[in-house]
């Protein structure tokens, strides 16, 4: 019952005519309408049941009932149901036109059906959209319409009438006069519209089967003209259009135009961008990622700077770039660009790495990506006549050497100077297959890379990367980010071997670099897991012994290229940090034991103090090295102006290793620099030549103690920092035992620590804002309904509402149940009285006529008893 | 016995000699042959051989066919007229003695089994010899234990020769019961106390085993009867000092002082140092006896006063110790090398304890503050992340001292006036001064400390940092937390392309090194 009530609610909202409909209404009948008086006006409380109509409510509830319940209730005991199975009728997605064409189809089949099998002569009736195909023979150029746009302008009556017109009878003298159906029986209105309908539809087809051809004749002729055009493309397009001019051919000109709209549009491109402009866009990149470092480096956070991204990008670029004017590193830049546009070929390092850039050009040309660049055919010619255009670009790309190889797409863009090249060296390199596949495993790079020259691994690497670019198919990129690892500990097993090949671990850092860039994530996870490696490593030889040996040349050179592929000077970076650390406890924790170790070391300083060049950050435990190697420099080691602190010991076997006492090694000796090999495995040599690199250690010892004090002067407590730097120097000074070039040395370096200044000035606190007195705010609550429940949570409120709401769509469908059966037992009530009277009147007329029976064989017995 | 017989043949033949032994004293002679082959030199022998022993005497030993009582010599019983039986009692006893001796020289024998072997069965026949005495008791319920026997295994325990600190471990789980404990204290404190007699030089090896010994003595810390015995008796009497733990512990304490009475080596005396404080102190009867050793130890300097600071502090805690200067002795520890002991997180974590009352004079917080971060200019960054927290928490805890990080109006100097000479924190100055090193600290390359170093920069906040967490970390740990770390943004990369290996002409690298 609640079911049929829910259907009967929902029908009553929909209906618009509601339950208040009579207000619409213009004058309800006054003794229907039911007025609430409400005792007290609210201002703002909408009032929905101030006027009622109770009997046109209760008449409607009625109907309702008399329609879903009483049905029901006198189907109750019936099994069989009517139901109306006509096609559709109760199917709304149907449109009525549709559904008439439908039934007629069924109709057409169940006749059809119903033929007698035998009856051979009759032939079923062609039919094509419910028209008999005989009929549309005979009349298929009654409507002959080239197109749509005649036929539009037509607006007969009979046409109006077909389409518009009422019921059929409106126009009975017209449809006798259709052309079609002159001489036959008028047809029906139906019949009518659906000759019509098939009529448009037959011309619809014929027009696009017509367009159809049309577009054919076009495309041979299109074809027709691609060969011709073939040998008109030699001549000048002056002669072309004047040849176009002596025929004027509506047709080919037509033709031209549709292939002209067919043929593909160049892409609107950017100016081509002037020598300055280039210059001026490379520096604005170079400051824009200046000032990000710069921002990184002091730690500062992102938010402050993504807050006004746009303002920020316009103004503060340009104030930060002022400001550090005298930042070493910027004005190297700048310099390196004035230099490049003074003189582009003046460098000979760039005119290098001009000729490497070369190279992968030439062969990324050969390479399979060359096929899949569409625009390289046409832009030969264009490019060749641009080439003067072309010609800063070109310059550009020296001057700023790896640039191109940063941005691959602009370096694979062939020229023709470097096609040139392209042959020779090609034919040079015969020998190296030009398809790499990625390697799975770093042994099968090795079984690719070994063995081969220089340049042919690095060829190789180039390859690979090129063959498997990323934008070239989908698993490429995974691939290449696994290159990256492999590559990095292809270059561990190069520096352990023996001897390291540190040549080609050089070359090799570039294709690295190119990786890092393309994938940052994998080639940080990669830097990180070698780094961790070795960090592992030390820890299992720290923990038991309490120290550990200098390690392996590869974890040196994985150190220092983490510093290259990754930026150094962050306040705080995922890889660099750790480096850091790392090269932090190499200083600490690894006791220098021989002149290797002293080179290590050394090695070592040098990464740290490149990894903070730029932010000029403060190392303790290099301090505290370089202070251990000078003590192992100092001969006799009378005073004690300072404290050697764990790796180092003030005595012991080691202690005297880099002292030197040979006169005429020292006076032989030359300032060079120390090979990095030495670091890998020191040969034996005699003692004038390890005495000459024990002098050497020194020298770059005391260089980076020199480059110390220049980056640390300006700290605070920077004497007590260099304190016991400058005790020993002093002590070196005054034994007089060595080379003068290493006297100078020390002796500029005291005076570079005497010019620090030594200002002391007391510390203050920052002033913090002050905390503001507690002020007791009054608690505001949302007052949303007077009475009990004010004063809730939200959800407390909500389900207040829902039990509230529950209480009342209970009651109402008590009270429609009620209802219901008030209803039910009214019908039953009324059923029994209609059958009683029935019964009733039945036996009245029995006892009617069975008194008209007495009576009339009661007269024939009194007429018998007359006679 | 036949040199060539098989392991299996000897077993076989020690067996039947010992079976006849026990069935008929007639045949008593076979022991020197089961004894001769104990002398042998082949390993699996002298097991065998030791294997019959044990069966042997511990089967007489429970039968009491041994000698009671003072024994008398050989050569006298024998020729005396005494009754068959006595003799024959005499003559096995003087036999086990041997065996006894010649099993303690078995303790020092190259292969392990053999000592393991020894020992345990040394240990079955104190076991034994404690259930059956082999001395008149004097009194009725008078405590017999068989000193002499196990003075025997002490010493073999204890020998100057070797390192013997796997047979000390074995040796470990006979600490368990109480009576042995008792007697091997009392026995390891003779010994230690004769080591010395008549040597100049006592080798490392009997230093490290009697610190071995000594240090896997360990005693109960509640009180209570103890019960535990090796020895198994029908009843406990409460007139044996065994079962008293204070008689342990006076036992406990003769041992250490004998003990640290010597001139020790460094490294045993950094060892007792670093058990003090834990196993040490709370189990002595006068924990005040222990001042002597401590104090020397404190003036020895570096890693050893560090950790006799330890002892210190207990004694000045829960004993009343008045130890003059101490500050200044503590301030006298600071040196760059504190950073880098193996013992810093103890050493730091004792500091902070000294430095946390608060009624310290404010010049005395000062210095020890200038102190540490003028150490902190050399300390690794694990220490760095550990000390500057200290240093703050100082600055905290004394408000008199904020002034070495705030001071307004205060004039410019031309040289810091905190003298690092000066032995005395009074006349360091160190109020005077401010902490610049901290200033420079915040250039540090490392984030986390730079960070820490920069909490000086604002007015510092009132509730400490606990140190405790950073007492232990190490830079690995540091390592593996940099890694794991994730930034907000992806990697930032270097835009600077690279050039080589040896990066750009202006690296310090490529100015001082080559490829070849």
């Amino acid at each position: 019952m609640g079911k049929t009530r829910s259907a009967a609610r929902g029908k009553a909202s929909a209906a618009p005519a509601g339950p208040w409909g009579g207000r619409a209404r213009p004058n309800p009948n006054p003794f229907e309408v039911k007025v609430n008086r409400q005792k007290f006006q609210v201002l703002g409380r909408k009032t929905r049941h101030d006027v009622g109509l109770p009997g046109v409510s209760r008449a409607r509830a009625l109907q309702k009932r008399t329609q879903t319940l009483l049905k029901e209730y006198k189907e109750r005991d019936k099994c069989s149901v009517f139901r109306d199975k006509r096609f559709g009728e109760h199917d709304s997605s149907i449109s009525p036109e549709e559904k008439m064409m439908k039934r007629f189809a069924l109709e057409q089949q169940r006749q059809h059906e119903k033929k007698s099998i035998y009856n051979l002569n009759e032939d079923e009736e062609l039919t094509h959209y419910g028209q008999s195909l005989a009929d549309i023979e005979k009349h298929n150029d009654i409507v002959d319409s080239d197109s749509d746009a005649e036929d539009r302008g037509v607006l007969s009556a009979e046409l109006t009438a077909t389409h518009f017109g009422g019921g059929g009878g409106r126009l009975p003298g017209k449809a006798t006069q259709q052309p079609g159906g002159g001489e036959e029986p008028p047809k029906s209105r139906r019949e009518l519209i659906e000759e019509l309908i098939a009529r448009s539809k037959q011309e619809k087809r014929e027009r696009q089967a017509q367009r159809e051809d049309a577009l054919e004749l076009t495309e041979k002729l299109d074809q027709d003209w691609k060969e011709i055009q073939a040998l008109l493309a030699r001549k000048t397009p002056k002669s072309e259009s004047g040849g176009r001019k002596e025929k004027p051919e509506p047709d080919a000109y037509d033709m031209m135009v549709r292939e002209l709209g067919f043929e593909m549009k160049v892409q609107p491109s950017n100016r081509m961008k002037t020598e300055e402009e280039l210059a001026r866009e490379e520096q604005e990149r170079l400051k824009r990622l200046e000032a990000e470092r710069l921002r990184r480096m002091l730690g500062r956070e992102e938010d402050a700077h993504s807050k006004r991204p746009k303002h920020l990008s316009a103004d503060d670029l340009n104030d930060g770039f002022v400001l550090d004017t005298d930042d070493r590193r910027l004005l190297s830049y700048k310099d390196g660009k004035m230099n490049v546009e003074e003189e582009p070929s003046g460098d000979p390092s760039g005119g290098e790495s001009r000729e490497e850039e070369e190279e992968g050009e030439g062969w990324s040309e050969g390479g399979p990506e060359d096929s899949d660049s569409p625009d390289g055919h046409s832009d030969l010619e264009s490019d060749a006549g641009s080439e003067d255009a072309r010609g800063p670009d070109g310059l550009e790309s020296d001057a700023e050497g790896e640039d191109a190889s940063e941005r691959p797409q602009r370096g694979q863009r062939p020229s023709p100077g470097e096609q040139l090249t392209r042959d020779d060296r090609a034919a040079a390199r015969a020998e190296l297959p030009y398809t790499f596949a990625v390697p799975e495993s770093c042994e099968e790079l090795k079984s690719l890379l070994l063995g081969k020259s220089t340049e042919d691994q690095l060829l190789v690497v180039e390859r690979i990367q090129k063959c498997n670019h990323p934008s070239l198919a989908v698993g490429n990129k995974a691939k290449l980010e696994k290159l990256f690892g492999f590559l990095l500990e292809y270059i561990g097993d190069l520096a352990a071997s023996d001897p390291p090949e540190l040549g080609v671990i050089d070359k090799l850092v570039l294709p690295l670099y190119n990786l890092c860039q393309m994938f940052p994530e994998s080639a940080s996870d990669a830097v990180k897991f070698v780094l961790r490696d070795a960090m592992h490593e030390m820890e299992g030889t720290v923990e038991t012994t309490g120290r550990a040996a200098f390690p392996g040349l590869d974890v040196l050179i994985y150190l220092k290229i983490a510093g290259m592929l990754f930026p150094t000077s962050d306040f705080w970076h995922p890889v660099i940090t750790p480096a850091l650390l790392c090269l932090s406890q190499l200083l600490t924790k690894c006791p220098v034991q021989s002149l290797q170790d002293v080179v290590k070391g050394l090695f070592v300083c040098c990464v740290f103090l490149d990894y903070v060049s730029l932010s000029q950050r403060f190392i303790p435990e290099l301090i505290n090295f370089l202070t251990g190697i000078l003590h192992m420099a100092t001969p006799n080691k009378q005073s004690q102006g300072y404290t050697l602190v764990h790796p180092f010991r003030a005595h012991g076997k080691n202690s005297e290793l880099l002292s030197v006492s040979d006169e005429e090694d020292m006076a032989t000796w030359q300032r060079r620099s120390l090979p990095l090999q030495w670091a890998g495995g020191l040969k034996a040599q005699t003692e004038t030549e390890a005495n000459h690199t024990r002098l050497s250690c020194l020298a770059v010892c005391l260089a980076l103690v020199r480059r110390c004090v220049v980056a640390y002067g300006p700290l605070p407590s920077f004497h007590d920092i260099a304190q016991p730097l400058r005790a020993l120097l002093t002590e070196h000074l005054s034994a007089r035992c060595y080379p003068p070039t290493l006297q100078d040395l020390s002796r500029s370096i005291l005076t570079e620590m005497e010019s620090q200044p030594r200002h002391c000035r007391p510390l203050v606190c920052e002033k913090s804002k002050p905390v503001p007195l507690k002020l007791f705010t009054p608690r505001l609550v949302k007052v949303l309904e007077f009475g009990r429940k004010q004063g809730s949570t939200k959800e407390e409120q909500e389900r207040r509402r829902l039990i509230h709401k529950h209480k009342r769509e209970f009651k109402g469908a008590v009270r429609e149940i009620r209802r219901d059966n008030q209803f039910l037992a009214r019908m039953r009530l009324s059923e029994i009285m209609e059958r009683d009277a029935e019964r009733k009147r039945k036996v009245k007329q029995l006892f009617n006529s069975l008194a008209t029976q007495e009576g009339e064989w009661k007269a024939l017995k009194r007429k018998k008893f007359k006679k | 016995m036949e040199g060539d017989v098989g392991p299996g043949d000897a077993r076989r033949a020690l067996g039947h000699l010992v079976e006849a032994v026990l069935a008929s004293r007639g045949e008593a002679n076979a022991v020197f042959d089961i004894l001769a082959v104990l002398q042998s030199e082949d390993q699996e022998e002298i097991q065998e051989a030791v294997h019959a022993c044990s069966r042997l005497f511990g089967a007489l030993l429970a039968r009491g066919e041994l000698f009671v009582g003072p024994l008398p010599s050989e050569e006298m019983v024998l020729t005396g007229s005494r009754g068959a039986t006595l003799k024959y009692k005499v003559w096995m006893r003087h036999r086990y003695q041997s065996c006894c001796n010649r099993l303690g020289e078995l303790l020092a024998h190259p292969s392990f089994q053999v000592k393991e072997l020894a020992l345990s069965t040394l240990m079955k026949f104190v076991q034994l010899e404690g259930e059956h005495p082999l001395e008149q008791p004097k009194w009725e319920g008078n405590y017999l234990f068989p000193h002499q026997l196990f003075r025997l295994v002490v010493g073999g325990l204890l020998s100057p020769e070797e390192d013997r600190s796997l047979l000390l471990s074995q040796f470990r789980e006979y600490l368990e019961h109480d009576d042995i404990r008792y007697h091997t204290m009392q026995a390891a404190s003779d010994t230690v106390a004769r080591a010395t007699d008549g040597r100049p030089e006592v080798p490392l090896a009997f230093w490290n085993n009697a610190f071995m010994l000594l240090s896997s003595v360990s005693l109960p810390r509640q009180e209570g009867t103890l019960s535990s015995f090796y020895v198994k008796h029908t009843e406990l009497s409460d007139k044996w000092k065994v079962v008293h733990l204070k008689e342990h512990r006076k036992a406990f304490q003769q041992m250490w002082l004998r003990f640290l009475k010597h001139q020790l080596p460094l490294r045993v005396c950094k060892k007792v140092l670093v058990i003090m404080h834990d196993s040490i102190l709370p189990h002595l009867a006068q924990p005040s006896l222990m001042i002597d050793f401590l104090t020397r130890a404190y003036d020895i300097g570096g890693a050893v006063s560090l950790l006799a600071l330890n002892g210190l502090f207990i004694l000045i805690h829960k004993h009343n110790l008045e130890y003059p200067d101490f500050y200044r002795k503590l301030y006298g520890l600071l040196d760059p090398s504190v950073f880098h002991v193996k013992y810093r997180a103890r050493f730091f974590h004792l500091a902070d304890l000294f430095l946390s009352s608060s009624h310290l004079p404010a010049y005395l917080v000062a210095a020890f503050a200038k102190r540490l971060a003028r150490l902190a200019l050399t300390a690794p960054p694990e220490a760095l992340l550990m000390v500057l927290p200290f240093i703050c928490n100082l600055l905290r805890r004394h408000p008199a001292c904020r002034v070495l990080v705030h001071r307004p109006r205060g004039p410019e100097l031309d040289a810091d006036p905190y003298d690092p000479t000066e032995e005395d924190p009074a006349q360091s100055r160190a109020l005077e001064s401010s902490l610049w090193e901290l200033q420079a600290l915040q250039q540090h390359y490392h984030p986390e400390v730079s960070k820490a170093a920069s909490a000086i920069n604002q007015a510092l906040s009132v509730p400490e940092v606990s140190i405790a967490p950073l007492l232990e970390v190490t830079a690995f740990e540091i390592f593996e937390r940099d890694l794991k770390k994730k930034g907000p943004e992806s990697v930032p990369l270097e835009f600077i392309p690279a050039r080589g290996l040896l990066g750009r002409r202006e690296d310090l690298c490529a100015q001082h090194f080559t490829l070849s």
